[in-house]
């Protein structure tokens, strides 16, 4: 075999595992969509779940799913925010550094089990406070930190110096040229991360089933009272998020129609984390085109 | 004159909201890294606890092939052998990564060596959102396709090693891709420019050149799989059969350490050997972690390009 001849031969069987991966990608998905989105409706996105009977709906699954990923956003952002800043602006080259970058890198690698796991001993055992929504969201936190804190210091290192030189030329503090000038500047790149993130804690079950609980109670639409233990507000109820629920219905089978419930509630995850994908690159794309044409 | 004098020697404003603000930045990467510490000590504690108060002997914990925590064995010790769960996790980690390396080199060397126009437009794309996709809904798949498909065609029940590992190749395969492209990628252009010089054909230059110089980063991204593959929890339950017992053959249930973690955890009560011994199961999982970062860490230095 002359090597021009095995040049073109593996050309094509580059070009063969190439089409197979964006084969199963596109299986993947129309294999999703096409057993659940004939699921789909109103009632099966409003309606509570049923564990015995068929025809129970996703409803409070996807309250929760929000819920939960909008109080772990409004915990986890100020943490990574800070200590991002701390990382591109005040860390020094020494070697706690070294070990903190070392204990984040430790953090993002953790199986998500084990995660949630601690956050099952520590908030639902021994601080209390039981299945709950605040538990879940503190165990997705942890799970959110590092991938977060990443994103904010490669986004304000990627600022260019003359911005800070400008801010402290002009008689600011550090602090103010990097909250006033550096943050600013660099928020399109924290704002896609936050919602690549977004998709992921969306997504997240493992770390979940033992912390933010299995099970979903019924809950009273019209009382808004954060307080009430049917509000949808309250911190401190179970709250079993759409992922939660996919794994359980496969995994308990007690719902007659189990297999279509979970096709529809995966079709919903997947055109979620479908839209978080698209919505961060619009945005990464939108304000890149703003800031470069100018 | 005193007024002056008070000013001059008191901190500014500005200066104290440096401070503070340095302080609370601080704050929040100190949590990070307590947070680190408290996940450490508090699955340790609760792991060795299974050694250190029930009595159970380590070795035997290790290379052990009968797990039944609740009853007890011939000699009067409770059956806590991991061995099955500690093979099976093993088993699916390394043949998924087997399947999945040379689909993630084949698909990076594509996309920087032969079309990267295509790549960008595409596989990146797709690579992207085959990171998104959530694992619970891997495990649907699997559990309403590949399990079915492997049920025909070997027989059993289809729940198995195998299925298993098909579902994690798919999983890892997007991270080990995107991991190998970065690493063909930092392969300097002139290593390539010198071997086409030479005569050598784009095939010969890849081959005998760049995917040698990126061998340290390739080996990165395989080690990155592999800790996910480990790591990984519903989806690997969801197809893999869950009997504790010594996997005979790729296509008969096996469990893993995450598997049988998820679901014995909420059936026990805590504090007792059955509970313990579960955690000992989630500490050899951040141990195995360890493992991987470290190991991560190592071929990283050997392996940057010295400009």
């Amino acid at each position: 075999m002359t090597s021009k001849k095995a040049d073109k031969i593996s050309t094509v069987i580059l070009y063969i595992i190439s089409s197979m991966i964006v084969l199963i990608l596109a299986g993947l998905i129309t294999y999703i969509l096409a057993r659940g989105l004939p699921h789909i409706s109103w009632e099966f996105l409003t309606q509570p779940a049923k564990t015995f009977q068929a025809g129970g709906g996703i409803g409070i699954q996807l309250f929760n799913s929000f819920y939960l990923l909008l109080i772990t956003m409004i915990i986890s952002v100020p943490i990574s925010l800070g200590a991002g800043i701390y990382l591109s602006e005040y860390a020094k080259k020494n070697w706690l550094t070294d070990f903190i970058r070392t204990a984040i890198e430790i953090l993002s690698s953790l199986p998500s089990v084990v995660v949630g796991l601690f956050g099952f001993l520590v908030f639902v055992v021994q601080a209390g406070l039981g299945f709950s929504i605040i538990s879940g969201a503190l165990a997705l936190t942890f799970f959110n930190l590092p991938l977060l804190t990443r994103n904010v210091e490669e986004s304000l290192k990627a600022v260019h110096f003359t911005q800070r030189e400008a801010g402290l030329a002009l008689g600011l503090s550090r602090w103010e040229t990097v909250t006033r000038v550096v943050v600013p500047e660099a928020l399109p790149g924290i704002l896609t991360g936050v919602i690549l993130g977004a998709g992921r804690i969306f997504g997240e079950a493992a770390a979940l089933i033992y912390t933010a609980g299995q099970s979903a109670p019924a809950l009273d639409f019209t009382n808004w009272n954060p307080l009430n233990i049917s509000s949808p507000l309250n911190l401190f109820r179970q709250a079993e998020t759409l992922a939660v629920h996919i794994w359980k219905v496969n995994s308990e089978g007690t719902m007659p129609d189990g297999p279509q419930v979970s096709a529809g509630a995966s079709a919903v995850l997947i055109i979620a984390v479908l839209m978080f994908n698209l919505f961060a690159r619009f945005l990464g794309k939108k304000i890149h085109k703003k800031i470069t044409s100018a | 004159m005193e007024d002056i004098q008070r000013r001059l020697l008191q901190k500014s404003k500005k200066a104290r909201l440096e401070q503070i603000g340095k302080t609370v930045s601080f704050i929040c990467i100190l949590f990070i890294v307590v947070v680190v510490a408290a996940i450490f000590y508090f699955v340790m504690s609760k792991g060795l606890a299974t050694f250190v108060k029930d009595g159970v002997n380590f070795f035997d914990f290790l290379f052990g092939t009968e797990w039944s925590p609740g009853t007890v064995g011939a000699d009067g010790k409770p059956l806590t052998g991991a061995l099955p769960m500690i093979v099976g996790s093993f088993l699916v980690t390394l043949l998924s990564a087997i399947v999945a390396t040379p689909f993630a080199i084949g698909a990076a060397v594509f996309m920087t060596e032969i079309s990267p126009k295509i790549g960008k437009k595409i596989l990146q794309p797709v690579i992207e959102l085959l990171v998104g996709i959530p694992s619970v809904v891997y495990g649907f798949v699997g559990l309403t396709v590949v399990v079915p498909v492997v049920r025909r065609t070997f027989g059993g029940s289809g729940f198995g090693i195998l299925a298993g590992t098909f579902v994690l190749f798919v999983m890892i395969l997007p991270t080990v891709t995107s991991m190998t492209v970065d690493a063909l990628t930092a392969v300097p252009r002139h290593y390539r420019e010198a071997s086409l010089a030479l005569g050598a054909t784009r095939w010969q230059t890849t081959y005998k050149v760049v995917l040698r110089a990126a061998i340290p980063g390739i080996l990165t991204a395989v080690v990155f799989g592999m800790a996910r593959a480990f790591g990984e929890a519903l989806a690997i339950q969801m197809v893999i059969g869950n009997a504790a017992i010594m996997p005979a053959s790729l296509i008969t249930p096996a469990s893993t350490l995450t598997s049988i973690l998820t679901m014995g955890i909420g059936n026990t009560i805590m504090g007792t050997l059955e509970n313990n011994v579960l955690w000992s199961l989630a500490m050899l999982l951040l141990l195995m972690s360890l493992f991987f970062n470290i190991l991560i860490r190592i071929i990283g230095k050997k392996g940057e390009f010295k400009s």
